[in-house]
């Protein structure tokens, strides 16, 4: 469990995270929601600490990483998996060595394990062997984001970060997606955050939602929930689009 | 910028990005660097020669004045802003692209400290690199105004040789690769400084790798005053 609280953050004056608190629960996939340049990102971040707050605390199962030194935080990130907007893939590296760079700086047993590891994530994310030896800038935009996956779930995380799974994806690789970092968040008890301005991904795999509205957290409850708030950002949020305005009508 | 200078935790990391540094920031230096000292050292000595046409003058003046120009200022202040232009923007467009994509967050995940993996190695093998490639292009500069004579006759090559080698102070040659040394150290430092930082997207990538060019020239410039005045007073 992730507990976030009256966490401020600015840059140059410009305060983006303003009295944030929120709890992130274990073995589900709690999803941060909210348009663009609210601040989703920013708040991953800072949970993570690749930005340092102002103000707040972040416990992590109890354990308040702005109090922690360098070494510490070094430590936890042992625990922390995380996949970016852009998929971060380290362009020198092939699609295998990237998954197993992590394990290269983190654990301590030989060349042929951090191997056999790295090829069990990256067949756990359904990627075909025939990739592992190509750059990352010769394989499709899904591909590269199921190798950040099998990068992020290499050292087995308690908690696992996603900024934006979906973002550059066609509908039908974005579900996929989804229900990949779904099952992996059930199959390995892991504490997951996901970012996100997309209602489906929402409805298909949001199990604890909060929504950011510049920089405010405005609401946080289920998918069940989400349609009979009285909060007009939010509404104008989950109505954004026709299908869903066919949902409510249906419901009425 | 403290966590740059840190011992690398990990040696093996530290020697596996050193020589791939040393020949991307070094070598691949050496075409841009002989080109520009060879035709230089051809004009500057052109130049003496047809701006000194005094009699009165002994024969080993246009020698003489290539030899110290090349040594005193040349191949090492000059050499360092050409080099700020390719080297800092390389290091800048290098390292901002890293941080725009997120890949030094990436690394940072992975309890990498990025400054020192990035930054150090850069750092350090430019530094190394420098005197070699200040000695190189003092040697082209000579060659290139041998040439001169060669070529022309404007000079012969024989008062050019009397010229570079009248009145030859080593102590020049020392204060030139401690210098191009501090300058080395400037240029990567503020390229890596303005590449760490960016934020934002490609254009802003574009804008440190500038920033990093002018900012690293106009600090070279101002510290070339202050060795100068130190060492050479
Ligand atoms: N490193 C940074 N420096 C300055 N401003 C930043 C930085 N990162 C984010 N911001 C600002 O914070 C705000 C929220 O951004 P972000 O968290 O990326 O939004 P999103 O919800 O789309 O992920 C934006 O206005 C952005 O300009
Ligand atoms: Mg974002």
């Amino acid at each position: 469990m992730i507990e976030v609280k009256n966490v401020d953050k600015s840059f140059d004056g410009n305060q983006v995270l303003k009295n944030v608190s929120a709890v992130f629960e274990t073995g589900k996939t709690n999803m941060i929601i909210g348009q663009s340049g609210s601040g989703k990102t920013v708040l991953m971040k800072s949970i993570i600490g690749l930005h340092r707050i102002d103000k707040g605390r972040i416990e992590y199962d109890g354990r308040n990483l702005p109090d922690m030194k360098m070494n510490e935080i070094r430590l936890l990130r042992r625990e922390v998996g995380m996949l970016f907007q852009g998929s971060a893939l380290f362009d020198s590296l092939s699609v295998l060595e990237n998954v197993m760079y992590p394990l290269e700086m983190f654990s301590p047993t030989s060349a042929e394990e951090m191997k056999e590891r790295a090829i069990f994530c990256l067949r756990r994310v359904n990627l075909e062997e025939k990739a592992f030896g190509l750059a990352p800038s010769e394989i499709s935009g899904g591909m590269q984001k199921r190798v950040a996956i099998a990068r992020a779930i290499a050292l087995q995380p308690k908690y696992l970060f996603c900024d934006e799974p979906n973002s550059g994806l066609d509908p039908k690789t974005s579900l996929i997606i989804d229900q990949l970092i779904h099952e992996i968040t059930h199959e390995f008890e892991i504490t997951t955050i996901i970012n996100s301005h997309d209602m489906n991904s929402v409805m298909e795999i949001g199990e604890n939602i909060i929504f950011i509205e510049k920089g405010v957290k405005a609401w946080q409850g289920n998918k069940d929930d989400i349609f009979h708030v009285d909060n007009q950002a939010l509404n104008d949020f989950v109505f954004a689009s026709e299908l869903y305005k066919q949902v409510r009508k249906v419901n009425q | 910028m403290k966590r740059v200078f840190v011992l690398p935790d990990r040696r093996k990391m530290f020697f596996r990005q050193f020589p791939k540094e040393l020949e991307k920031l070094g070598l691949q230096s050496l075409p841009i660097v002989a080109i520009i000292s060879v035709f230089i050292g051809f004009i500057m000595t052109m130049q003496t020669k047809l701006n000194t046409s005094n009699p009165l003058l002994p024969v080993y003046t246009t020698g003489l004045v290539t030899r110290d120009t090349l040594l005193l200022e040349f191949s090492s202040t000059i050499l360092c802003l050409i080099l700020a232009g390719k080297v800092g923007s390389n290091i800048a467009s290098e390292i901002g692209t890293m941080r725009i994509t997120e890949q030094i967050d990436a690394l940072e995940i992975m309890g990498v400290n990025s400054a020192n993996y990035l930054i150090l190695p850069k750092i350090v093998a430019f530094v190394v690199m420098m005197p070699f490639l200040v000695i190189f292009s003092m040697g082209l500069g000579l060659v290139g105004g041998y040439f001169v004579g060669v070529l022309t006759s404007i000079l012969t090559t024989g008062d050019y040789l009397v010229g570079i080698q009248y009145a030859f102070v080593p102590f020049y040659v020392f204060y030139s690769l401690m210098k191009s040394m501090i300058f080395a150290f400037i240029i990567s430092s503020v390229a890596a400084y303005y590449g760490y930082y960016s934020y934002g997207g490609a254009l802003d990538v574009g804008k440190a790798s500038t920033n990093a060019v002018v900012n690293g020239s106009i600090l070279i410039l101002f510290f070339n005053i202050l060795i100068t005045k130190i060492m050479l007073n």
